[in-house]
Formats: structure tokens, C-alpha cells, sequence
């Protein structure tokens, strides 16, 4: 029993970056209409810009945290001015094989760089309050051991998670955004500047991806396919919670990594597909997904 | 008109002489089969072909009249693809020898298609120690190491240390499978006990349930039978989730110098492992690792993989050179092979055998702490060394049928 426990927390951590990643997936797809295929590739280029920042300029985790998905959403925002705005009202397969295109050149430029195995990037040690050195060392729950650093993840991207969804849902700034994807001509009739708002949504979304690729540096190696890796199990969690859904994407994002952990558990051979499975299930019965309304 | 059949009769006879010459053909095609792309490019990769390049180069054979050239594919970790690639090499491209070959999986399969059509390969990337027992191949050489030799030299050394329990952390293919079934061998003979294990699927990003799973188990060693991404994670984790803390010892059963340097020395540090080459053994493993790090991109230093490519490759130009020519016969090249002893300056002295297993010694290492090293690459402390007859498995245990009983 204790042992469940445990694996029901680590799937919380996994969820964690499910979650956040699926949700800068939705703003994306729900805003722009683009199934944005490089967010694996931005969500590692995140994770470099950390070990960048760390070894060139002497700015640790802290700083990451804040920097790294700032500098990689404008790399994004360069996109969508340079390359992505020009496939609005287009097929969304066109926006498919652009963001693919763009993932694997960016993944190949870094892999050429740096090789295929990865940097080292350590859990931050400062700063020190009480007994704890930064997110260093852990905890011992009883039922398991749990590192500190594990327990901020969980609890950060919950933050942030909710605060996304705060944004878009309850704010002033939401409700135009939500209005001008229904209807674009008539919000730019009330002189709100619609396209450079799309261009920040998409920064948004991109910063997301950026924040959960700091948040797994200290965790995973910093590798050019981190993100190749991820981004397909993000993908059917994006698809089982319902295309564009902010909470949807969010409560499915733990949800998923929850189950994975349980068939980590019971039965580990099936765990990197277990997510595919529920994909297909939920397909068949509601293919809009689980929280998803009819296009 | 006359000038024109004399001239026709001049290019018969030349075709004719050229036709006599075929004996004596001194033309060669290597074609490095490995991952370019994927989770294990650094420790093959373009470092293979750079390796192969070398032995080339070294070798003098351009001056002798031989024609070489390298050619390189991507087979992406999947069997078909690779087995594609090798059917094309092999009909189409009249690829003489297949090197590197890594991942275990992948070289099963390649190693029944060169048998099939009679050509070579030299497989210094994949561990399974079936390609030199049951599914052994007079066309194939297995060149660094296996997964016995690995399992015979980190098993029985952790357990004569004390670590008599174990729990093994696999990766769910070919490879995986090999090294746990053969290190649990050797982990019992030695007069240890096998608790339990998990299967997890290759490339996992995410080791945690696992490792919670090994440290409930209370085995005194965990021993990861991975590879490359997959056990560089494992290990990072590990940390996090206190398992050394807590008094369990982590058993890298297959970790390549690549991995020890992306890992950082704070992480690796202490971890004992075995390979057969490390840069830093003597002169002449040095001489060839400085003058191989300055033509990497990223100034690696060679992995034991790489450096395998250069040693079995010197092997093979040295024997179609004493051959006179290359006879695009496999079998044959590969029973000459045999019969001349080895000796480069990377793996020293050795042999190969009947079943295909080219025999040198294996060094157990021992990752240095950090104050220990003096710099970028400096990262073992060889700690003991299996003589090369000892390190494998003994003939009289092979189950492949080109050995006589």
C-alpha cells in the first residue's frame, strides 16, 4: 500500500509537466488554431537556455525560472511574425508540417552542437533557509522518500498551471482573446489590435513550454531530443482531454501522468503506451475528448 | 578504318587484362552502420565513421594501389530500417564489411542478413554475447566487449565487495534482456541472490517509479542493465531520490566514457564499471585519442565503441593486404582473419576465436571524485583487470555450433 502511494505521487510529478506542457499546447490550438509541433523543440531549447544562462553568464535556477521563458516565447513570437501568421484561415495540417519542420531543425541544430547525450544541470543549492539548501536533499513522507525538488515541481506548475487558466477564463485580456478567435473581424472593429495579440498568445503558449523545460533540467539530462521524447505523449494527452480546453488540458495532464505511474507499478513493460491506449479508447467513445465541445 | 580496329582490338585486350586483374581486385567499401541521430550517436555516431576514416588512413594500403572508400547510415535504433539498409548496401552499393553496428537488437538482425549473403561484420557497438554463442556466424567478428564480460567482470568484483543482493533495473529489448539474464548468472554463481527486477521500456525519460520500486525492494545493489540515455537518467534520479544515501550501490553493468561526461563527476562519481579501452591506459591509447579528439566537433575523446571501429578495421586491411586482394568472399576474409593474431595500439595483443569473439582484457574503472580529476576527460581509476582468456566466455560453455567439441 505504502508503496502505491509513492507511485501515485511520482505520477503527479510526471503529470506536472504533462499538464503544463498540454496547456501551452491548448492556449495555442485554441487561440491560434495551429497544432504546434515545435513545442517539444521549445520546450528543450527552455531547458538550454537554463544550462546557458548557468554556464555562460553565471545566472542560476532562480533566474532561469524567470529569463528562460521569456527569451525562448520571443524566439516564438518571432515565428509566428515570420512564418506562422501567414497559415491562419489555412488547413491546419499546413500549421502541422511547419511546427514539425521547425522542431526538427531546431533539434538538429542543437544535436550538431552539442551532441545526443546532454549537459549536466544540478538542482539549485540556494538560497539556504533553515536546514534546507535550496531544492537540495528531501524528505521522508513515511511512505516514501520524496525529493524536495520533486514536491516544488508539483506545486509550482499547479500554480502556474491555474494561473494560465485565471488569464484566459476570468480576466479582461481573456475575454478579448476569446473573442477574437471567435470572431476577429468584428473585435478588431472595436480597435483591439488582433494579430499582435495572437502573437502574444503564441508567445505565451511558448514560454509555457519553456518554463516546464527549466523545471525538467535538474531532473533529466539537458538533451536536444528531450522534447522529441515528451512531446508525443503531450500530444494524446492534448487530444484525450479535449483540443483547446485550458482545464481540460490541465486536469488531464495529471490525470495521465497519475495512470502512467500506476502501470509503472502494475505492469512497467506497458508504460510508455498506456497513454496511446487511453487515447483510443477515448477516441472511440468521444472523439471530441474528454472536456472537448463539438467544432 | 584500320586505325579504328586496332583500336577496338587494343580495348578488348585491355578489358581482357583488366578482367585478369579482378583477382587481384584492391577495392574495398566499408559501410558504417550506427546511430547518427538517436539516444546512443555520441558513443558510435560520426565518431565511428571518424574512426573508420583513421584506420583508413593509418593503414598505408591508398599507397599500395588499394582503392577505400567509407560510406555511413543512420539504421535510427529499429531493425527494419537497418535491415533495409544493409539489403542496399550489400546488392546495390557492394558493401565488402559492416562496422560499428550497435544496439543489440539491430545487429540480431544484420548479423543474419551478412550471413546470408556472405559478407562481413566487424560489430564493435552491440552487446548481446548471442552473436558469438547461439546465433554465432562465420561472417561476423564480435569486436569490445558482451554482455558476459561485462556481466563476469562488474558482477563477480560487486559481489565479492559484499553486494549480494540485487535488483535490476532492464531495458525491455534484446539488450536488456541479455545482460540481466547473463550478469544474474554470474550474480548466483558468485554466491549472490536476485530479489527482483523491472522491465522498462527503452528510452524512458522517467526513472522514478522504477527506482522507488528498487529502493522498497532493499537490494544492496541495483543494477541497471541500460544503456545510454536511459541509464544516465537512472543514475541523476538515483541521486535525487537518496538511493546511494541510503546505502544502496548503483551497478552500471554497460556505461561508455560519453555518458560519465555528460553526467558531470558530482553525479558519477564512485560508480564502478567495465570497458575494454579508456583513453588514458597507456601511450599508445593516447597518441590515438588526442589526435581522434582534435577532428571531433565537440573534442570528444573516443568511446570504447569508436575506438573498436579503428582496432577492427586495422585488422581487416591487415589481413585483405596480406590476402593479396580483396576476394568479396566474407567467410573467407573472416577465417583468414582468425588466423592472424591481433595487436593494434588500442587493444593490444589478442586474438579471435573460432565463434567469432575477438579476445582482450577488460579493465573494471571506477569513476573519480571530483577533486581527483585533473580535467575535461580525465575520469577513471582502473581498479582491477580481467585477463582477456578469463574476461569471456569460455568456449567450453558455447553453445555455437562453429566451435568443435
Amino acid at each position: 500500500m505504502q508503496a502505491l502511494y509513492a507511485q501515485l505521487l511520482v505520477g503527479l510529478i510526471n503529470g506536472s509537466f504533462y499538464a503544463l506542457l498540454s496547456l501551452g499546447l491548448a492556449v495555442i490550438f485554441g487561440m491560434l488554431n495551429i497544432i504546434n509541433f515545435a513545442h517539444g523543440a521549445l520546450y528543450m531549447m527552455g531547458a538550454f537556455t537554463a544550462y546557458f544562462l548557468l554556464h555562460l553568464t553565471g545566472l542560476g535556477y532562480w533566474w532561469a525560472l524567470i529569463i528562460a521563458p521569456i527569451v525562448v516565447g520571443i524566439f516564438g513570437m518571432i515565428l509566428e511574425r515570420t512564418m506562422l501568421q501567414w497559415l491562419a484561415g489555412l488547413d491546419h495540417l499546413y500549421g502541422l508540417l511547419l511546427t514539425f519542420g521547425i522542431a526538427l531543425i531546431v533539434q538538429g541544430v542543437f544535436q550538431n552542437y552539442f551532441g545526443s547525450s546532454g549537459l549536466p544541470y544540478a538542482i539549485p543549492d540556494y538560497p539556504e533557509i533553515g536546514g534546507f539548501r535550496g531544492l537540495q536533499g528531501g524528505m521522508n513522507l513515511g511512505f516514501m522518500f520524496l525529493p524536495i525538488y520533486r514536491g516544488w515541481v508539483v506545486i509550482f506548475s499547479l500554480v502556474v498551471c491555474l494561473a494560465t487558466w485565471f488569464l484566459i477564463e476570468k480576466t479582461q485580456l481573456g475575454a478579448y482573446l476569446r473573442a477574437a478567435t471567435e470572431n476577429p473581424t468584428l473585435v478588431r472593429a472595436f480597435g483591439i489590435n488582433v494579430p499582435r495579440m495572437i502573437t502574444l498568445t503564441y508567445g505565451l503558449g511558448v514560454g509555457l513550454a519553456a518554463l516546464a523545460g527549466v523545471l525538467s533540467a535538474p531532473i533529466n539530462q539537458v538533451r536536444p531530443l528531450m522534447g522529441a521524447d515528451l512531446i508525443i505523449v503531450v500530444f494524446a494527452v492534448v487530444v484525450i482531454g479535449g483540443m483547446g480546453s485550458i482545464m481540460g488540458s490541465i486536469i488531464t495532464g495529471f490525470a495521465l501522468g497519475v495512470i502512467e505511474g500506476l502501470t509503472k507499478y502494475f505492469y512497467p513493460e506497458a508504460s510508455n503506451t498506456v497513454v496511446f491506449v487511453l487515447m483510443v479508447l477515448v477516441l472511440l467513445v468521444k472523439p471530441t475528448g474528454l472536456t472537448g465541445r463539438a467544432a | 578504318m584500320k586505325h579504328r580496329i586496332s583500336a577496338l582490338f587494343l580495348g578488348t585486350a585491355l578489358a581482357l587484362a583488366a578482367g585478369g586483374a579482378m583477382a587481384q581486385d584492391k577495392t574495398v567499401k566499408i559501410g558504417v552502420l550506427t546511430d547518427n541521430s538517436g539516444l546512443y550517436s555520441d558513443l558510435g555516431g560520426a565518431g565511428s565513421t571518424l574512426a573508420a576514416q583513421m584506420a583508413m588512413e593509418d593503414s598505408g594500403l591508398a599507397a599500395k594501389g588499394w582503392k577505400i572508400d567509407i560510406i555511413s547510415a543512420d539504421h535510427q535504433n529499429k531493425p527494419d530500417i537497418a535491415t533495409t539498409i544493409a539489403r542496399q548496401w550489400i546488392d546495390v552499393e557492394k558493401v565488402d564489411i559492416f562496422m560499428d553496428v550497435l544496439n543489440s537488437g539491430v545487429a540480431l538482425a544484420v548479423n543474419n542478413l551478412v550471413k546470408e549473403k556472405n559478407s562481413i561484420m566487424i560489430n564493435t557497438g552491440a552487446a548481446t554475447s548471442d552473436l558469438t554463442n547461439a546465433q554465432c556466424s562465420p561472417n561476423t567478428i564480435h569486436w569490445v566487449y558482451d554482455t558476459y564480460m561485462l556481466a563476469n567482470s562488474t558482477g563477480q568484483a560487486l559481489v565479492k565487495a559484499g553486494g549480494d543482493t540485487w535488483y535490476f533495473l532492464t531495458a525491455d529489448y534484446a539488450f536488456g534482456h541479455a545482460l540481466e539474464r547473463d550478469t544474474t548468472a554470474v550474480v548466483v554463481k558468485s554466491g549472490g541472490k536476485v530479489i527482483g527486477g523491472v522491465k522498462h521500456p527503452l528510452n524512458s525519460s522517467d526513472f522514478s517509479s522504477f527506482l522507488l520500486q528498487a529502493q522498497a525492494s532493499k537490494a544492496k545493489i541495483i543494477g541497471m542493465a541500460n544503456a545510454g540515455g536511459d541509464t544516465t537518467n537512472t543514475i541523476k534520479q538515483a541521486a535525487e531520490f537518496g538511493i546511494v544515501a541510503g546505502g544502496q550501490k548503483l551497478a552500471g553493468l554497460l556505461l561508455f566514457i560519453t555518458d560519465v561526461h555528460s553526467l558531470g563527476l558530482k553525479v558519477a562519481q564512485g560508480l564502478n564499471f567495465t570497458e575494454t579501452f579508456y583513453w588514458d591506459l597507456n601511450d599508445g591509447t593516447r597518441a590515438f585519442s588526442k589526435r581522434f579528439s582534435e577532428r571531433m566537433k565537440n573534442k570528444a575523446m573516443p568511446s570504447m565503441v569508436q575506438a573498436g571501429v579503428y582496432s577492427g578495421l586495422v585488422h581487416y586491411f591487415k589481413t585483405i593486404d596480406a590476402m593479396g586482394g580483396n576476394p568479396h568472399d566474407g567467410a573467407k576474409v573472416v577465417a583468414k582473419m582468425k588466423e592472424l593474431p591481433t595487436d593494434d595500439a588500442l587493444f593490444g595483443q589478442g586474438t579471435i576465436r573460432a565463434d567469432g569473439r575477438k579476445i582482450h582484457p577488460a579493465y573494471l574503472f571506477e569513476v573519480k571524485k571530483p577533486a581527483e580529476s585533473k580535467g575535461p576527460w580525465d575520469y577513471y581509476k582502473l581498479i582491477g583487470t580481467t585477463p582477456g582468456e578469463q574476461a569471456f566466455r569460455p568456449l567450453s560453455e558455447s553453445a555455437c555450433p562453429l566451435v568443435k567439441k
